[in-house]
């Protein structure tokens, strides 16, 4: 299968291969199949990893087919009789299927507007500091929830939010509010705390490309004048603007992918009525009640609509701010 | 002129002020919670639920930390936890290596249909279920392999990696010591390794962080003792919050007081040992993020 993999990459590398030209060590006059025997010691390297990837990652893309099929474990991926599309006409005939698709869409569209602009706001403070230490400190603590496992902060989360002594009712006065119960707390609950752990790290892409502004254009700017804010509106955020964009799509790819292991962790039998997402209702048939196809089904849908979404979003960027992602 | 300096200097220092409350507001929020609960696990949980330890460890003890290392069931999570997180880390640095190393080989025949067969991987993929027919398929249920297998080779890390070795690489020295004779091998290990120690330690730290973190591909793929620690802590921590009788009632008092304390104390251990390390790469973070975005 690997040697397949290889034979196929070769041809077409011809011609990529010779444009390449400055930089690379290959002597020109020497063939192909001379250059593919010299590194050999690099497809070497490469074997594992690609034996890995087509068996992990290859084989379960090609088994996806078991969505549009009955899998019958004796009788495999490819053995089991196909029924066409009856597992995606359970899955839009479910009971919650409306309230999966309306809770998983409310969750990602109201999680991208308050957690989307976080980092950015906080990348351009983080950048105009001008003690050095006191950056390094900030930054140092804002990237550490991100370093902490989702596990842990569902725990901190359910025991600063416990009825009954949580840090939460008790800064509130010492009150007795059940949060993990009541489905209206359900979302602001996980979109907090996301922003919480992730914000942080999510400056450092918007860091990064700040860096590269010269620092002699603040330097311009001040002498003629400039103010703080105005220096963050005409110099940072022009600079930032390509990166954003190509951040907003690639959430747009996710929305229908609401990150399931924390709401597997919040959800209570009490909060369903906000708490449950597609992602949950993938696990629970297809780990829990073992229906293989079904559950596959209802996640190749998922990624469907979060391609299309993609794609959309994609498209319109590129007419209004001519930055794309493919 | 010279006013204008002036009144712009002053604003500035203004401006400058404002950012450092917010930054130092924005710090508050983010650190508190951590600090509540580490002083929570050396106090008395009674006085933590009653709003004794907003800033400072009431009845100070140990015993919660005491009670984790004796637990059996944390202490075997702990355990596993270290196994995996060494194991898993060794093999995908390795792997990551393996892979970024020719692909960063401009001369590699085929280097961009493979990049492709590997990048394909980052955008799909083949869903829970299939993933979970192959990890079965092949043997890995139960099986500690289960954890390192079936998430491939980690491309972000290969892509920071491999720009890593394109930039920070020069191509003179791979030259220069291809003309004193040494073969590709060679060259990997005798210049390229020990020129990217920066690059490996955040590919360590990283991987550490992922396998340390993990639970859930334990909770579909393995058995119950075979859980790390985030998993065993799930018990603990997700099923049951402090209830009334908890917190109210004296004749459950003494056993609750542990359980209360253990939550406390296990959210510090399994969370303490990455809080320590990242800093220690948090320097490259940017710096590699960088090359990341303009060529990745």
């Amino acid at each position: 299968m690997k040697e397949g993999v290889f034979s196929v990459t070769n041809p077409s590398a011809i011609t990529k291969q010779r444009g390449a030209g400055p930089g690379s060590p290959a002597p020109h006059g020497k063939t192909l199949g001379k250059r593919i025997i010299q590194s050999w010691q690099l497809y070497l390297l490469l074997l594992v990893p690609v034996v890995i990837t087509i068996i992990y990652k290859y084989i379960p893309m090609y088994g996806i087919q078991i969505a549009f099929r009955d899998y019958v474990p004796s009788r495999g991926f490819f053995g089991s009789e196909w029924v066409g599309l009856e597992w995606f006409e359970r899955f839009f005939t479910a009971p919650t299927f409306k309230r999966m698709i309306v809770n998983t869409v409310k969750l990602s569209l109201y999680g991208l507007l308050w957690s989307f602009p976080m980092p950015i706001i906080l990348a351009l403070a983080i950048n105009q500091l001008r003690f050095k230490r006191f950056k390094r400190v900030v930054q140092t603590v804002l990237y550490a929830p991100h370093f902490i496992s989702i596990m842990v902060v569902c725990g901190m989360l359910r025991i600063f939010l416990s009825p009954y002594g949580g840090l939460i009712n008790l800064l509130l006065g010492g009150q007795h509010i059940d949060f993990m119960t009541d489905p209206g707390y359900f979302r602001t609950i996980y979109i907090a705390s996301g922003i919480w752990q992730d914000a942080g790290w999510g400056t450092i892409i918007y860091l990064a490309t700040l860096s590269a502004v010269d620092p002699g254009l603040y330097e311009a700017a001040k002498i003629d004048g400039a103010s703080l804010f105005q220096r963050i509106k005409s110099i940072d955020i022009p600079m930032l603007v390509p990166m954003i964009v190509l951040q907003l799509i690639m959430s747009a790819g996710g929305i229908m992918s609401v990150g399931f292991e924390k709401v597997f962790l919040l959800q209570t039998q009490l909060n369903k009525a906000t708490s449950d997402v597609i992602a949950v209702y993938v696990y629970e048939q297809g780990i829990v009640n073992h229906a293989y196809s079904y559950s596959t089904a209802i996640g190749l849908f998922n990624t469907v609509i979060n391609i299309i979404l993609l794609l959309v979003v994609n498209k319109i960027a590129k007419k209004a701010a001519d930055v794309s992602f493919v | 002129m010279k006013a204008k300096a002036k009144t712009l200097g002053l604003s500035d220092r203004v401006s400058d002020i404002i950012l450092v409350v917010l930054c130092s507001l924005i710090l508050l929020i983010v650190a508190y919670p951590l600090y509540y609960v580490l002083v929570a696990s050396v106090s008395n949980p009674y006085d933590v639920y009653a709003g004794k330890t907003f800033l400072f460890p009431s009845q100070f003890t140990l015993e919660g930390y005491a009670s984790v290392f004796s637990d059996p069931q944390i202490f075997n999570g702990l355990k596993n936890s270290i196994i995996y997180t060494v194991i898993g880390t060794v093999f995908s640095v390795v792997m990551v290596y393996c892979v970024a190393f020719p692909l960063s080989r401009k001369d590699l025949p085929g280097r961009k249909w493979i990049s492709i067969f590997f990048i394909i991987t980052m955008y799909f993929g083949g869903g829970l279920i299939p993933t979970y027919l192959v990890v079965r398929d092949t043997g890995l249920l139960n099986n500690m392999w289960a954890l390192f297998l079936p998430g491939g080779v980690a491309m972000g890390n290969v892509i920071l990696v491999r720009n890593f070795f394109e930039n920070n690489i020069p191509n003179e020295l791979m030259e220069a010591a291809k003309i004193d004779g040494a073969d590709n091998m060679t060259v990997f290990l005798r210049v390229i390794i020990p020129l990217s120690r920066p690059i490996m330690a955040v590919m360590v730290v990283f991987s550490m962080v992922a396998f340390w973190n993990d639970w859930f591909t334990a909770l579909i793929y393995l058995k119950p003792e075979q859980a790390p620690l985030p998993l065993v802590l799930r018990s603990l921590l997700i099923a049951s919050s402090a209830s009334k009788e908890a917190v109210t009632d004296v004749g459950y008092a003494e056993l609750n007081r542990i359980t209360e304390m253990i939550k406390f104390s296990s959210i510090i251990v399994a969370a303490a040992p990455m809080l320590i390390i990242y800093p220690f790469v948090q320097k490259y973070f940017e710096q590699g993020f960088m090359s990341g975005a303009v060529k990745g």
